[in-house]
């Protein structure tokens, strides 16, 4: 696995060097800057509510609502790093050159596949874990209200952004550029339109649509890490607070039980033996 | 001792083009050797499937012994393709120090220095790929290739962006390479170079090899022109060998004799002859 490793400290290199990387960063700055302004103003917003009678609980709705736009942003950002980082990784360097020289190296295909996406992984998930933990902070910061897992949020988010990459990963593989970008997005899109038509099948209670929700959800597990991320952040809530998250724009959220993340794993284990494959037969 | 490269009944087809149809070839050890052949001759797929990023449809290709592609025949590689791109955020010896360990090779600074030294690039050493010209460029990758010593050395069209002093360089580095007993497989339309360095040359021509050998072997005899007293005179069709023969004659009729001109094509001539039925 040496060559692996050197091939994924050159990537990781020439992702941090990417102009992609540091409009992300800016834009993660602003995105920042902003969530913590509008987190201060909609608690504020709702510091004299007393629940009422239903005792539904302002301060959670709030942090959690705030908290899962921040989470669905990081998500977005987090899948912009991972098709960037890698939907040229195979064809597109191949075609520009860049890719031969390496290959033509004592050092096997699926090391170098292995390679780029270890940094491709790692950056994204970097990110999705410590600009997650920074919305955490912020949200606990100005408004006292911390998730009812403080973690399971963030590691959905990164199991996401993980599986992102390797889709991308793989596309690359068979796609040119700006083919797979596309492609990429379309299948990111359609996982979110999936949980979107879920959450409308569960509020007309359409059992068909909760159905493809569920299988889309599955075959895209990125969706389902998503939502089993969003649903740690109000896990433990109980009662009209809890039929009061469900109204709000996050009410997929779902815990999807023990079995996701080792298809998660599987997932992204099959991904990888299909690049392999893909990559093996590649004349370049 | 097996050839630096061998190949036997080589084909390769992309889809319904065939861009090799058999080619044979062997290239030993401390040779250097000229490929020659118009674009879509084959030359390049050949190279690319000795180095291992093609895969052929049929026939059998050995580096070393060892097939072509495999691990091991890699580390005895070194290649430089004709469309090539580094990273431009890398600048020269880190672009080295990267492909000293993916090659393995334990040759640390020094052997970093010696190959900018090679290709006349001490002073480039921290100039950062995208800010070189792609004459340097073209450089850096042969030294590039050379990371990690290979016993064969296949480069694709190693001078096309350089000028009269930069192929100078590599012609003298190509010499110096053949001295230290590495097999070249040299792969250029420059035909008077290839005439300068190479050992032997093959003219490829539909994915076959059509013509292979010495370069001064390969021209046809065109006459010997002797200068005599009453002139000049041409006699067609003789040869190196007929040369004393036709002097004696002359001497023997009281000619008198200045100079004698063996006439043969050029490797150029040869090499159009083949190439277009001139």
């Amino acid at each position: 696995m040496n060559g692996a490793r050197i091939v994924a400290g050159y990537a990781l290199r020439e992702s941090l060097r990417r102009r992609v990387f540091t409009v992300v960063l800016i834009l993660t700055a602003l995105f920042l800057a902003l969530y913590g302004w509008g987190a201060s103003t909609a608690f504020d917003s709702v510091e004299g509510f007393s629940g009422g009678s239903e005792g539904v609980d302002g301060k959670v709705i709030t942090g959690s609502s705030i908290l899962g736009l921040a989470m669905f942003s990081i998500l977005f950002l987090g899948a912009v790093l991972a098709v960037f980082l890698t939907l040229s990784a195979v064809r597109g360097d191949a075609e520009r050159g860049l890719l031969q020289p390496l290959v033509v190296r004592p050092v096997g295909r699926t090391q170098l596949l292995f390679g780029r996406f270890a940094a491709a992984a790692g950056v994204c998930a970097s990110y999705a874990a410590g600009v997650y933990l920074i919305a955490m902070l912020i949200t606990g910061a100005v408004g006292g209200w911390w998730p009812d897992r403080v973690l399971t949020p963030g590691l959905g988010l990164v199991g996401a952004v993980v599986v992102i990459a390797a889709i991308a990963l793989l596309g690359s593989v068979y796609l040119s550029a700006t083919a797979n970008g596309i492609a990429v997005f379309m299948v990111f899109g359609a996982g979110l339109a999936a949980g979107l038509l879920g959450q409308i099948g569960a509020g007309l209670d359409v059992k068909s649509l909760e159905r493809v929700a569920e299988v889309t959800a599955w075959l895209l597990p990125f969706e389902a890490l998503y939502q089993s991320g969003l649903h740690g952040l109000t896990a433990d809530a109980s009662g009209f607070t809890d039929f009061a998250v469900q109204l709000g724009p996050f009410g997929g959220a779902e815990d999807s039980g023990p079995f996701l993340w080792p298809w998660a794993v599987v997932y992204v284990g099959l991904l990888g033996l299909a690049a392999r494959a893909g990559f093996a037969r590649r004349d370049l | 001792m097996p050839a630096a490269l061998a190949a036997t009944g080589l084909t390769k087809s992309y889809g319904a083009k065939q861009a090799l149809a058999g080619a044979d070839l062997r290239v030993e050890s401390g040779e250097l050797f000229g490929l020659l052949g118009p674009n879509g001759a084959g030359k390049s797929t050949l190279m690319k499937i000795a180095c291992g990023l093609v895969r052929p449809s049929s026939g059998t290709i050995e580096v070393h012994g060892t097939a072509a592609g495999s691990l091991e025949a890699r580390r005895s590689v070194g290649y430089l393709a004709e469309l090539f791109r580094f990273p431009g955020w890398l600048d020269a010896d880190e672009l080295l120090l990267l492909h000293q360990r993916l090659a393995g090779s334990q040759g640390g600074s020094a052997e970093r220095a010696e190959l900018l030294a090679l290709v006349g690039l001490s002073d480039a050493s921290a100039v950062k790929v995208e800010a070189m010209s792609k004459g340097m460029q073209q450089r850096l990758g042969i030294a590039q290739a050379l990371v990690g010593s290979p016993r064969l050395l296949m480069l694709d069209e190693p001078t096309s962006a350089l000028d009269p002093v930069g192929r100078r360089v590599v012609r003298d580095l190509l010499t110096e390479l053949r001295s230290r007993g590495v097999a070249v497989l040299l792969n250029s339309h420059l035909l008077s170079e290839i005439e300068l360095v190479c050992d032997r040359v093959a003219i490829m021509l539909g994915g076959r090899i059509v013509q292979q050998g010495v370069p001064a072997e390969l021209g046809k005899a065109q006459g010997v022109e002797v200068e005599t007293a009453s002139g000049k005179r041409r006699f067609e069709g003789a040869g190196r060998d007929d040369a004393p023969r036709i002097v004696a004659e002359l001497v023997g009729a009281g000619e008198q004799v200045y100079s004698v001109t063996v006439l043969a094509s050029t490797l150029e001539d040869t090499y159009l002859e083949a190439v277009e039925g001139v």
